[in-house]
């Protein structure tokens, strides 16, 4: 791990002194519009999620299920464009104290420059990048940048990564390391893997200090459990789906309910 | 990871994962342990004999090869006369030279455990191809197709069905080529121990392009012989059709190293590459990654892929192959556009004139070959990979020509 000090490490480390562990909330810049977006990622904070992770919509989201594509491709269909994702961050901020990480797929990121998008992130007060579809051993351009501008840097471990890849992914990664409960896309499901309990363990076994658990979360039980071996939980498309059906309203309570799976 | 060789080196010897600054592996975690799999088999595999020996066979007694070449003399007089002769993929069995990376990549599944293939398809010819692997092989099947191209390439998804494979229509982003293929991904990360993704083109991530190209590269190897063994020399030009580009890097890549050699590959123009609506990626893309892989591909200022149009499903996606893109950084390979336009006269004139229906992908290799017949001139000689037949296409050549009515019957 590196001396720089991360704002979502920090976080995730004080959720996990004074409860079970930290609860990380995805929804994406620009559904169902983007005030809505922001009061809905203000309201997430609010109701007790420790580390916002705001998706940035993407024409080509290869690892996103059925309820994220249908938000984000409204999102892009209502002209929601990059740069508002820089002033979602900055709102957001305004508003509440919890680092916002920026959830992208890697094209958008190379097109508008790396350091230029790394350095825009950092105006906006943003706290680092989730790169779903950039890997450590591709990703030189992001981990030169990402220590320049002391940005938090998520990378993703799967069941099937080997303990090389695995030791790539903790040692390079900085805030957590996304730790992918199934082989599968985004979305909820009803019963968790018991490969995510087996990752986290073979994470630790390979020094992660921070890790969080997501894909297919959606209730405070499934937080409660996951929380007793990992350092935080990631729920998306359930959060998304309260927001589509219920406004912001809605999606604030949602949080409140899933927080309590924080609770010592 | 890009290798370095002396500035004489065989423009062959490209073996990924990088091809200049292109190509590359951008994709889920998930997937890099099946990604490295397939990479350690193939690796293995080419070291095989048998493994080449199972292939060749397949070729020989299933596929066709080797396909003939047919010099069309009556189309050549209207490419300034030069001589134009095609390698007749269309021959091979299912209808394309899709069939020669599909045995390919379901020996190779074969060999690593898979019993499960998934697919992308566009015109329906590399699902069709898949489908008819599995059945041969006693694979499951599943083609994830746009639900646009289901629509336009409707007899395909019959065969497909009849061959046992089960046809998914995404509905997804665009619902066409590109949906496909991230729908594909996504079914491999949840079902990756069972499954192999049979990807259809030289794109995608490392090892995608170089193992396709390896199981395509058979067509220019055996047209090059051919060539010698018909007018006594090499062609001077080699055209072929490109939309991710594999029978075009099929048929180009035996002579890379002849550099007398011209190289030509036909983007999709569309309804012309100054609208909205065209396939052109190297004449009008620029370097992104698409997919997995870092190449030219179609985009707007935010990265976002723009959609694409061709009459041809085949040639209906915004990316291509980074052998590509590399190949025209080099100038080693030129790149032109044809439009739908172009595309269909040159269709109609091998038919009237030859009697060949190509594939509408074809046809803009054909359109190609008419105009740079012209600026060549009549002594020179034009290889041109007619990579499928146009049965698939009948429909909607019948429209785009009053021999059928928008329901597809017969206008008398």
């Amino acid at each position: 791990m590196t001396t720089i000090t991360s704002p979502v490490g920090t976080a995730i480390a004080r959720a996990n002194a004074e409860r079970a562990g930290a609860l990380v909330g995805y929804l994406p810049v620009g559904f169902p519009s983007l005030d809505a977006s922001i009061d809905a990622a203000v309201a997430l904070v609010e109701n007790g999620v420790d580390v916002l992770e705001l998706g940035l919509p993407y024409s080509d989201p290869v690892m996103d299920g059925p309820v994220i594509q249908a938000a984000t491709v409204q999102a892009l269909s209502q002209g929601t464009r990059l740069k508002d994702a820089f002033t979602a961050v900055e709102r957001i901020r305004s508003r509440v104290d919890a680092p916002v990480l920026l959830m992208t797929y890697w094209n958008p990121v190379l097109q508008y420059g790396v350091d230029r998008f790394a350095d825009d992130l950092v105006s906006a007060g943003g706290a680092g990048l989730i790169t779903p579809d950039l890997t450590v051993d591709s990703g030189a351009d992001w981990l030169a940048t990402s220590d320049r501008t002391g940005l938090d840097r998520v990378f993703l471990a799967a069941p099937t990564s080997t303990d090389a890849r695995l030791r790539l992914a903790v040692e390079n990664s900085r805030g957590f390391v996304y730790t992918v409960s199934t082989m599968g896309i985004t979305g909820a499901r009803a019963d968790l893997d018991q490969a995510a309990r087996t990752l986290a363990g073979r994470l630790r076994e390979q020094g992660a200090d921070s890790i969080a658990v997501g894909i297919g979360i959606s209730s405070a039980e499934q937080i409660a459990e996951i929380l007793g071996y990992a350092d935080g939980a990631i729920v998306g498309s359930a959060l998304v789906k309260a927001l589509a059906d219920g406004g912001v309203a809605a999606v604030g309570r949602l949080a409140a309910q899933l927080s309590t799976g924080t609770a010592r | 990871m890009t290798d370095i060789h002396p500035a004489t080196a065989s423009l062959r010897a490209e073996s990924g994962p990088f091809f200049g600054e292109f190509g590359g592996r951008f994709m889920p975690e998930s997937l890099i342990a099946a990604l490295d799999e397939l990479d350690e088999a193939y690796q293995l595999a080419k070291l095989d004999p048998q493994f080449h020996a199972e292939l060749a066979e397949l070729g020989r007694s299933y596929t066709g090869r080797p396909s003939i070449l047919t010099e069309v003399p009556k189309f050549s007089r209207h490419a300034g006369g030069a001589r134009v002769i095609l390698k007749r993929e269309d021959l091979n069995h299912t209808g394309s030279h899709k069939i020669n990376n599909v045995l390919g990549q379901a020996l190779l599944a074969k060999r690593i455990g898979k019993h499960r293939l998934i697919a992308e398809t566009g015109a329906g010819q590399h699902g069709v191809a898949t489908a008819t692997a599995a059945a041969l092989f006693g694979m499951e099947c599943v083609v994830y197709m746009g639900e646009v191209d289901t629509e336009r390439q409707a007899l395909n998804v019959a065969r497909m069905r009849l061959l046992g494979a089960e046809v998914i229509p995404v509905k997804s982003g665009t619902r066409t080529l590109k949906d496909a293929l991230n729908e594909a991904f996504r079914d491999w990360v949840a079902n990756v121990e069972s499954t192999h993704y049979l990807l259809g083109t030289v794109a995608g991530p490392h090892p995608f392009p170089v193992m396709v190209r390896d199981f395509v590269k058979v067509i220019g190897e055996e047209a090059r012989q051919q060539m010698i063994e018909l007018t006594g020399k090499l062609p001077d030009a080699v055209t072929a059709c490109v939309g991710g580009g594999s029978n075009a890097i099929g048929i180009f890549h035996a002579f890379l190293d002849d550099t007398a050699v011209g190289l030509y590959g036909y983007e999709a123009a569309g309804l012309g590459v100054d609208t909205p609506q065209h396939a052109a990626t190297i004449t009008k893309g620029r370097p992104g990654v698409l997919h997995g892989s870092r190449s030219y591909m179609l985009q707007d200022d935010d990265g976002q892929t723009l959609d694409s149009h061709s009459i041809s499903a085949g040639l209906d996606y915004p990316g291509v192959g980074p052998e590509h893109a590399w190949l025209a950084s080099i100038g080693r390979a030129n790149y032109r556009p044809v439009t739908d336009e172009a595309a269909m006269a040159a269709f109609r004139l091998l038919c009237t004139t030859e009697g060949i229906i190509p594939a509408i992908e074809s046809a803009h290799a054909l359109a190609g070959t008419l105009e740079l017949g012209r600026e060549l001139g009549p002594d020179a000689t034009i290889l041109v990979s007619l990579s499928g037949r146009g049965d698939k296409d009948v429909e909607t050549a019948g429209r785009y020509f009053d021999v059928l009515d928008h329901e597809g019957n017969a206008i008398v």
